[in-house]
């Protein structure tokens, strides 16, 4: 047991290092530092913009995607280096954000199904930041159940005709290329009739519509589809075997481990060392203490099981859904973090203010967002249930919709 | 990095299992449980013939000599399998006290029996209420006598030996505090057992009247050394927890597979499968915490302090959560003295309280993180 990088990985550690050293968006480090809880802030850059451009610096010198192979624009580098990269790469890494669903999900999916010609053409493009893509899988009625989505494709000649809606779609709005899984066969069960295809996000047809969420931003998107037309050569895997192919997927969301997963620990800490309360510091006080170091035992331990995974990573052992705990404990903890630090503000906490800046006014701002945390990506409640079915084995949900074809399965409650 | 254990160490752990599922059923356990022996003797004995009880002591006094990763390993399969040994007492705390500070000469006299099983050793520290704290210490050595007394003392009815936490200064500074070492056996030291929460684990008063001791370390160092036998001790007990919540969330797994109600297994429903899943993750959660404990205990590093309180919150937290939710689990017949819940539930409680109670190590988690960011 041990946290030494061996010779190889110290040498590696030390190229990344004078790289970065040398080449990273140094006028944008104050401003990086003080984003925090997965929020950007840059007073006067366009995130998407200046993430461009470090991550096509990065694609020339061999730093982007790096456990890719070379020929689709990696570096053919082990799990172990990745992470060392992360480490080393630090708060420029906040940059890749617009890119990460690419890199994560949309990325490996074209590896493990593309064309040798579609890997070569997109995969490059998409590793250097240039083609930015974004994931087109959750509809308004099919979320946690996604298989049950609507949209269909039809087969018209060698061409494939869209039509439908997908929502709560990050980036939509400046990605050029979506992967898209939609209902081929109605008269199936609704596992068995889903296809996987990508698609040009300029393509006729494509409506991107921001939506007002519940925190009064705009991160995520509906997208629309009407009559829009895929050619059948980016079709991912066979016709009728979206729903595995989507399951390769979100495997390899699991895989990109070592995504920052913001607890709001250290910006508690922070607020709880400075906050004054009737007698004395916040910090001081036995109750304050109490919560304070629950959360920061689990941070830490977020933390380890992590570095857990990565020693697993790299003895060639693939993580399995135990992966989960990451944002299930990590999304409450937000949540219950914030509604503390406000009622540690007591009256005043109510308001919400301009001094977003300062760490105070960070907690209202994460009040409002953290719903959005326990949803995301899998509800706390998937993710309880996909720990108990495929860590502890318990059985599944009874599905009464499993055998039933897809359009004779109801469609309201009441 | 290779934040694991080795392939050795992990077939050390498996050996142990093995050895503790034979030697330790639960049906061994409750002939302690019941009152029918105040320890598992020949489990005792069975744990010094696989050197087991000397894995972190070294050769030249009768050990093993292999580490503390190794007695991690171990003190994981001992939690699991709710043993009803003075493993703790002996070997995390009065073995870990005598490698810190003693003599050596009381090192070989006293580690060499603690290996071969001959003598058991305990930590004599609380006296009433009160979590670990120089103020909480009353009792007084001079001219090599100690007057008090100390309660609880864990496994102090069946303990050959102790080391005595005693005031030998006024000036309210942690130096008022020294550490002696006294043969519970040569007089002066009067024993009385205390019923507890845990009866597979015994609980006593001692009584001293002018019981003749040693010093244990430099006078006034005391506080010092008990702070760094606690902290091993934190992380090594945090195994034993997590082994326990590893154990109970495999039998509230289990019962929720085999048991029918309404037509099914009571594990198809979300509101079971959700206790269970937030049960593994407790327990993981805890043993992600240890294991950066283990390191830091492994290479006697900085970080000891602050690794040492985040495992033992998250290991106490997650044994008492996977104790209690395996009951819930089981339903009514979780609530019975044949089945084996309850001895989970009451070693979880129990352990919590052994070391100083959650809110003392939260209280020291953020007093070290402090101490660690204005460093």
């Amino acid at each position: 047991m041990n946290f030494d990088d061996t010779p190889q990985e110290a040498a590696f550690r030390e190229t990344a290092r004078k790289w970065i050293d040398a080449n990273a968006p140094k006028e944008l480090h104050a401003e990086l530092s003080k984003s925090s809880l997965g929020r950007i802030r840059l007073a006067s850059r366009d995130i998407v913009e200046v993430g461009k451009a470090w991550q096509k610096k990065k694609a020339d010198a061999g730093w982007a995607c790096l456990h890719w192979p070379t020929e689709y624009g990696g570096r053919g580098a082990t799990p172990i280096e990745k992470v060392i990269w992360q480490q080393e790469e630090g708060v420029y890494g906040k940059l890749t954000q617009p890119f990460q669903i690419g890199e994560g999900m949309c990325g490996p999916t074209v590896m493990a199904f593309g064309s040798e010609d579609a890997k070569r053409r997109y995969l490059p493009k998409l590793a250097s930041g240039e083609e930015i893509w974004c994931q087109l899988f959750s509809e308004p009625s099919a979320g946690s159940d996604v298989a049950g989505l609507r949209t269909r494709a039809e087969k018209k000649g060698d061409n494939w005709v869209v039509n439908g809606q997908k929502i709560w779609t990050s980036g939509a709005h400046y990605s050029d290329y979506g992967l898209l899984i939609a209902r081929t066969d109605p008269n199936v069960p609704k596992h068995k009739g889903l296809t996987m295809f990508f698609l040009d996000m300029k393509s006729p047809g494509v409506e991107v519509r921001p939506i007002k969420q519940a925190n009064g931003m705009q991160e995520f998107n509906e997208v629309y589809f009407t009559d829009v037309v895929i050619p059948d050569s980016q079709r991912l895997g066979a016709v009728g075997e979206g729903w595995s192919v989507s399951l390769t997927t979100l495997m390899n969301e699991r895989m990109s481990i070592g995504a920052r997963l913001a607890t709001g620990v250290p910006e508690m800490f922070e607020f709880c060392s400075n906050l004054m309360l009737e007698d004395g510091l916040a910090i001081d006080d036995p109750a304050v203490r109490s919560k304070l170091a629950s959360w920061a035992a689990k941070s830490n331990a977020l933390k380890y099981t992590s570095y857990r995974t990565i020693s697993a990573l790299s003895k060639g052992e693939r993580p399995g859904p135990e992966n989960s705990i990451g944002k299930l404990v990590s999304g409450m903890m937000l949540q219950d973090i914030a509604t503390y630090a406000m009622d540690l503000q007591g009256g005043a906490g109510v308001l919400t203010g301009s001094d977003e800046e300062t760490v105070q006014g960070q907690f209202q701002q994460m009040l409002l967002s953290s719903p959005s945390m326990r949803i995301a990506g899998g509800t706390d409640e998937i993710l309880r249930n996909i720990i108990a079915e495929r860590v502890l084995g318990l059985p599944g949900d009874i599905r009464v919709d499993k055998d039933v074809p897809y359009n004779k399965i109801p469609t309201k409650g009441r | 990095m290779n934040f694991d254990f080795s392939d050795d160490q992990k077939q050390l752990r498996d050996q142990a299992r093995k050895f503790l599922a034979e030697k330790c059923s639960p049906k061994a356990v409750r002939v302690v449980l019941d009152g029918m022996a105040p320890y598992d003797k020949e489990l005792w004995k069975g744990l010094a013939e696989m050197g087991f009880l000397g894995v972190a002591i070294p050769e030249e006094f009768g050990g093993a000599g292999a580490g503390h990763l190794e007695l991690c390993v171990i003190a994981e399969e001992m939690g699991r399998a709710n043993a009803p040994v003075p493993f703790s007492s002996t070997v995390y705390l009065a073995a870990e006290a005598l490698l810190i500070a003693g003599s050596d000469a009381q090192k070989k006299k006293w580690l060499p029996t603690i290996a071969s099983g001959e003598a058991i050793g305990t930590l004599a520290l609380f006296e009433g209420k009160g979590n670990p704290s120089p103020k909480n210490v009353k009792l007084t050595a001079a001219n090599g006598v100690l007057n008090g007394v100390k309660k609880p003392v864990a496994d102090g009815a069946i303990a050959d030996f102790a080391v005595v936490a005693a005031r030998t200064g006024s000036s309210g500074r942690d130096s008022d505090i020294s550490l002696f070492l006294v043969d519970l056996k040569g007089g002066g030291a009067e024993v009385k057992s205390l019923t507890n929460l845990d009866p597979t684990r015994g609980q006593a008063e001692i009584t001293f009247k002018d019981c003749r001791a040693e010093p244990l370390g430099a006078a006034g160092e005391g506080w010092s050394i008990l702070t760094q036998v606690l902290d091993r001790a934190a992380v090594l007990c945090a195994f034993e927890q997590v082994g326990g919540a590893d154990r109970a969330l495999e039998m509230g797994r289990d019962y929720a597979l085999d048991r029918i109600a309404f037509g099914r297994q009571i594990g198809s429903f979300q509101a079971v499968k959700h206790m269970l899943a937030d049960m593994y993750v407790s327990a993981t959660l805890a043993r992600s915490n240890s294991y950066y404990g283990a390191w830091a205990l492994s290479t006697n590093a900085a970080e000891l302090p602050e690794a040492a309180a985040a495992a033992r919150i998250s290991a106490t937290q997650a044994f008492q959560h996977c104790a209690k939710n395996n009951i819930q689990v089981h339903g009514g017949m979780g609530f019975t003295w044949e089945f084996d819940c309850h001895m989970y539930y009451r070693r979880a409680n129990a352990m919590a309280l052994g070391l100083g109670s959650l809110s003392y190590w939260e209280d020291q988690l953020i007093e070290r993180m402090r101490k660690k960011n204005a460093a």
